[in-house]
């Protein structure tokens, strides 16, 4: 039954995440996610489930393997530095085409960098981090509401697809706290994994692996795994239009760098600023050919990140219209309604 | 009427063995497929193989096998065993891989208690990526990173892996055995068994430690690297059980 609920967005993943099955966690922990593995210690062991804080991230991802390979919904958080330690296990899962959910509620880097909201960590997550090429569905909340929904949604995209899926937050939209309606989880994938390692009882052995030494066997492995991807590509694109059918100007800007920019596109239109937003819901797959209509036909293209421009090059290669792409980055802050309604008032001509 | 009172364990896959010539990884499995055997435990086994010669595990052993990347394949077992309880759990990793760079995740598992078994091939050397110094290596031992021999003031001591794990509460049983006479292969087989009770049992974490050959690498004939495991090897890796719980030892 739907109700509405008043909750952390951190919370909310969890709440998401046990609504679509998952009865799994591990984790290490690390600020600006720590809400995450303290609710699910306080409530997946009540219910039967499984609660387990691992000696490092190396671990915890192991740990998921082992238990994805066991064909159980199975889920980690981090933050950046934990997300890196990680990286070696999820290339590992894509090859082994292991699902999990993977949280990543980002904070400023490179290296031990500070605990500050940051969206630095987009290349590494949409760009595959670990080694050998792989791609997984990224999901970017903006709202407690979606840290729940795409909770329950990154579940459904790792089974469906074999395949490690990703939620990119950052500490604001990790730690607001905000009504959401806390809806029915309804599952649109077959919970049949006939793959999982069961011990063979009535069935050959099987096994999970990513180890292919036999002539051609590596590469006919990674045409399968690139037909994957694209079909991600071609099925899972979202994305929000804001305000942009008589739009001039079109933010671009995902999580909560999209969410102040709602802000700041009402003040615009309230001083008859024509303004709206795409805002990639998926930053893998990203929504290319939606961005390269819009870019065609409004005036500036706006990219707003809180990092130095890394969705950024995407934007570019999504559209041939690059003179008319602009960006205002923030590395390690949330950029304020102020700040983005300021750039877009001297965009559009109205000075400072 | 004749009897057969030999035969090839049911749990071991019939394909040629790719293992070098002398090599100890094919009885460690001949003693893995009996004892899974022994304890009917074929169809709820699930095995983690972990990098280098010993991932070709999936190769020869009739059940279930997943993947580890290098050195974590405790914490694969870890996933596995607490997502199926009721399924058989063992890892089987090299001494590059478990006393190297997955010492962590072995300690950890042992600390936890984890009601897995490792079995651990330990030849003093990295075999697959052809023969560099493992954390195993003997003094004076030389291999192609170490090619004036071990030397501890450089290069540090050779680990002993089934001495360090006994101390930790969490494991339940610890021993070290070799597969170089038929004597020693007994003991090595009671030794499995023994730990896979321990898992059985749901008293914790057990390991058992082989001392093994690798003849190509140290450059031996097989039969003088034997000599060298009953020697210089079990010399320095003395064999024994370091630990065995009884199920009263509980805190």
């Amino acid at each position: 039954m739907d109700q509405r609920v008043f909750m952390k967005g951190n919370e909310a993943i969890c709440v998401g995440a046990i609504a679509a099955g998952c009865r799994f966690y591990y984790g290490y922990p690390i600020t600006p996610q720590n809400d995450i593995p303290e609710y699910m210690s306080a409530h997946l062991r009540a219910m039967g489930g499984t609660f387990l804080q691992a000696e490092s991230e190396i671990a915890t991802i192991n740990f998921i393997l082992g238990t994805s390979a066991s064909g159980k919904r199975v889920m980690t958080s981090s933050s950046g530095p934990g997300i890196s330690l990680m990286q070696e296990g999820l290339s590992y899962m894509a090859g082994s085409e292991l699902p999990a959910v993977i949280v990543n509620i980002s904070r400023s880097g490179p290296g031990l960098g500070g605990i500050a909201p940051s969206q630095g960590d987009y290349f590494q997550a949409v760009k595959c981090g670990g080694h050998g090429g792989y791609r997984m569905p990224v999901l970017a909340p903006h709202s407690v509401q979606e840290m729940y929904s795409l909770a329950m949604l990154a579940f459904d995209l790792a089974d469906k697809y074999r395949n490690p899926a990703m939620i990119l937050g950052d500490a604001i939209v990790g730690q607001m706290k905000e009504p959401f309606l806390q809806t029915t989880y309804v599952s649109t994938v077959s919970p049949e994994k006939p793959w999982a390692l069961t011990g063979c009882e009535g069935r050959p052995r099987q096994h999970v692996k990513s180890l292919y030494l036999k002539d051609n066997a590596i590469e006919v492995h990674n045409w399968k795994l690139h037909a994957k991807y694209r079909r991600m590509q071609e099925e899972e694109v979202r994305y929000e239009d804001y305000h942009l059918d008589d739009a001039k100007i079109a933010v671009v800007a995902f999580g909560t760098a999209a969410r102040v920019s709602k802000t700041a596109i009402q003040w615009a239109r309230r001083e008859g600023i024509k303004t709206g937003m795409l805002r990639p819901i998926t930053l893998f797959p990203f929504p290319s050919s939606h961005l390269d209509e819009v870019a065609r036909r409004v005036d500036i293209v706006l990219v707003i990140e809180m990092n130095t421009g890394q969705m950024l090059e995407d934007v570019k290669a999504s559209t041939t219209c690059h003179d008319k792409i602009r960006f205002l980055g923030k590395p390690c802050a949330m950029p304020t309604p102020e700040e983005i309604h300021r750039e877009l008032r001297k965009l559009s001509g109205r000075g400072e | 009427m004749e009897k057969k009172v030999f035969g090839r364990p049911k749990s071991l896959v019939d394909v040629k063995s790719h293992f070098c010539p002398g090599c100890h990884h094919g009885i460690a499995h001949r003693i893995l497929a009996e004892t899974i055997d022994h304890f009917g435990l074929r169809e709820k086994t699930v095995g983690v193989a972990c990098v280098g010669c010993a991932v070709f595990l999936y190769d020869y052993i009739d059940v279930d096998v997943a993947e580890a990347p290098h050195g974590r394949a405790p914490a694969v077992a870890t996933g596995v065993k607490r997502a199926q309880p009721d399924k058989f759990v063992f890892t089987y990793q090299g001494d590059g891989d478990l006393a190297a760079i997955g010492t962590s995740e072995v300690i950890h598992a042992a600390n936890r208690g984890e009601n897995i078994t490792v079995l651990f091939v330990n030849n003093t050397t990295y075999g697959m990526t052809g023969g560099q110094m493992a954390p195993t290596t003997m003094l004076g031992q030389k291999t192609s990173t170490s090619p004036y021999g071990r030397d501890f003031r450089k290069d540090g001591y050779p680990i002993k892996m089934a001495e360090l794990l006994a101390t930790l509460e969490g494991t339940a049983y610890s021993a070290r055995v070799a597969t170089s006479t038929p004597g020693q292969i007994r003991k090595a087989k009671e030794a499995v068994k023994k730990a896979f009770e321990m898992q059985m049992k749901e008293m914790g974490f057990s390991i058992v430690e082989f001392l093994s050959t690798c003849p190509t690498n140290w450059g031996m004939k097989p039969l003088d690297a034997q000599k060298r495991v009953l020697g210089e090897m079990s010399e320095y890796f003395p064999l024994g059980v370091y630990k065995e719980r009884k199920q009263a030892d509980f805190l």
